[in-house]
């Protein structure tokens, strides 16, 4: 205990320049925490926002349409019912629904635009999509409409729209909850009609797309290899992605991102290291005399290195406690700024970078002591005592 | 105790046995012997001035059973154990428990008080493992420091608030809070004026009749003759 209290009465004693290297310690702290707060609230606003669909498996044809954006009128490239019976038979007790994809000119109101469609068996829309007003699609006529087409173009239970170039007058019966982006269908912009109405209306080639719900997550690997075995025996007919695993590259990429800003924080923390070496390197050569003295009364290497490393023990707890309650106020400002929200900033896996920030302050200062530390402990007595 | 230290009080031989010694110290300008084949006994309870012009080796000596240092060659023998081959903790441990150091300087840690400055050793040798609570620290340095005839008062003071003498009784208390065998004094009374010196040389000849071994390096023959022995080094060798 007298060896942290004479360490401690040192950084007292000049206490301007331990000072000085507590603010880069602080520094250092406030910025790899709110980097990683920041990078962390990105992760956490990017996947509220892409709809969490990791039970999905989604087949297009190959070449066909690509797995984001939906559309993809072509009918060059279709699944066809056949088709969809393989993949029924190769998924066993798995749900298998056929997604009818395309879009026309629809009129609202109005306004006349072109519109995403969905052609979906009225008995699959609760499984997929959730309502948000009035009721499911239940006969062959009607349509539900996606969150954001409805506002846009002020639609409710109960209007009508006019689908095509022909004129056909479309009653809408429900409105569906905000689904965000999904790597399926995305039906906030859309509209979702039934299969029947869909084929009579658009013909029959076959599906835009097959969406597969895998009851056990566990299984989402075998079901996915079943599919491409049923199917691209001797050529790659079809694609199949699971939405899980194009979940995590994504998340993957901005986990990356957060890694990489909160990295940049931790250049500043190397900064810090080398001023509080600095530090160190001073307080032992001026102490080098003090040192002999110490050694001749009897204390060990180890013991004369442990008074240095409790000084930069103490520097950096000082610096990182310092860094944590500010680290709160920057945080709360790199995520106002670029978020507009600071929904995210108070969840344990935000914080936690702030004590991240914290060890690697503390870390950082034992490390940076270490080396004047070992250079103090392994002085000559004898020189050290001669010393000025 | 580390293996290979003896208790204190041990064995019937000399306290301290230089053997053939020699201590060379390699400078880019060539070898310097410092101590030149020099053997010596001190026995225990002993005083020795240890005197001899500027260069002559008296710091080396002092150092060299001080355990600052090991002999180049020959053997030294610190209360039947051999310091030369010693490796650099149980040359310290040994240090920490047989040898007590008085310094021209005081050489003092600015830091402390007083008291802690007598404590550190204490703290250092017998605290850390539980060994001894915070009570009897405390009781033994208070008990030292009033044997040094330091006034209780002072003792929260730093050094720097405190006259050169009652630097250097607190530097003595210090020296002798682990009660080692032996006191080793460079110049004791060096940085003090002669009245002062006198109340240190009659201090430390005080703790030589309670049983101190003293060696003390000084080149003021006033002060030698507080001394049993004399012995004079000339180029590292007994004259």
């Amino acid at each position: 205990m007298i060896l942290f209290d004479y360490a401690r009465r040192n950084i007292r004693l000049h206490w301007f320049r331990s000072f000085l290297a507590v603010i880069g310690i602080v520094i250092g702290v406030v910025a790899i925490s709110s980097m990683g707060v920041l990078g962390n609230s990105l992760v956490l606003s990017i996947s509220d926002t892409l709809t969490t669909v990791g039970d999905t498996i989604v087949v297009y044809p190959q070449s066909g349409a690509g797995p984001v954006g939906g559309g993809g009128g072509t009918t060059s490239f279709r699944i066809t019912p056949r088709q969809v019976d393989q993949i029924t038979r190769a998924v066993g007790t798995n749900l298998v629904i056929p997604v009818h994809t395309g879009a026309d000119r629809v009129t609202m109101g109005r306004e006349d635009r072109a519109v995403a469609l969905y052609g979906l068996d009225p008995a699959d829309i609760p499984e997929l999509l959730e309502l948000e007003d009035g009721i499911y699609l239940r006969s062959t006529t009607g349509a539900m409409a996606g969150k954001r087409l409805a506002e846009e173009f002020d639609l409710n239970v109960g209007s009508t729209v006019v689908i095509g170039g022909d004129g056909e007058r479309v009653r809408i019966v429900g409105i569906l909850k905000e689904r965000g982006m999904g790597f399926d269908i995305n039906p906030d912009y859309a509209l979702v009609v039934s299969d029947r109405w869909y084929e009579s209306t658009y013909g029959e080639e076959g599906y835009g797309m097959v969406i597969v719900k895998v009851k056990d997550l566990e299984e989402i690997n075998a079901v996915k290899t079943a599919i491409e075995d049923a199917l691209n025996r001797r050529t790659d007919v079809v694609t199949v992605l699971d939405t899980r695993a194009i979940l995590q590259t994504i998340m993957d990429a901005f986990n990356n991102i957060s890694t990489f800003t909160t990295a940049i924080g931790g250049i500043s923390l190397i900064v810090a290291g080398v001023s509080i070496l600095n530090v160190m390197m001073m307080s032992v050569t001026e102490r080098t005399r003090e040192i002999g003295i110490i050694r001749s009364i009897g204390a060990k290497r180890k013991e004369v290195m442990r008074i240095f490393l409790y000084e930069a023990l103490v520097l950096g707890l000082i610096g990182s406690a310092i860094g944590g309650i500010l680290s709160f106020g920057g945080a709360y400002l790199a995520v106002s700024v670029m978020l507009q929200s600071t929904t995210y900033l108070f969840v344990p896996s935000s914080l936690v970078y702030i004590l991240y920030g914290m060890l690697f302050g503390i870390g950082t200062s034992l490390l940076s002591g270490l080396y004047p530390a070992w250079r103090a402990a392994n002085l000559n007595p004898i020189e050290a005592l001669r010393h000025d | 105790m580390e293996k290979g230290v003896n208790p204190k009080g041990k064995s019937g031989g000399p306290l301290i046995r230089l053997a053939d010694v020699t201590k060379v110290y390699p400078l880019p300008a060539g070898d310097v012997t410092a101590i030149d084949h020099l053997s010596l006994e001190v026995d225990r309870g002993d005083f020795v001035a240890v005197m001899g012009v500027s260069g002559s080796g008296k710091s080396t000596l002092l150092n060299l059973i001080g355990c600052l240092d090991v002999p180049t060659s020959g053997d030294l023998y610190l209360n039947g154990v051999n310091v030369r081959n010693l490796a650099d903790d149980p040359l310290t441990e040994l240090r920490r428990d047989t040898i007590g150091f008085v310094f021209q300087q005081f050489n003092l840690i600015p830091l402390l008080t007083a008291f802690e400055n007598v404590e550190f050793p204490l703290i250092l040798a017998r605290g850390r493992n539980g060994d001894l609570g915070r009570e009897e620290i405390g009781k033994q340095c208070r008990a030292v420091l009033s044997s040094v005839g330091l006034d209780q008062d002072l003792a929260t003071h730093k050094p720097s608030e405190l006259s050169g003498g009652q630097q250097q009784r607190v530097a003595i208390a210090r020296a002798l809070v682990n009660d080692p065998d032996i006191l080793l004094c460079d110049e004791p009374t060096g940085n003090l004026d002669t009245r002062t010196g006198t109340t240190i040389m009659e201090l430390l000849a005080a703790m030589n009749r309670a049983g101190k071994t003293i060696i003390m390096v000084t080149h003021d023959q006033r002060v030698a003759g507080y001394a049993r022995r004399r012995i004079e080094l000339v180029d590292g060798r007994l004259a």
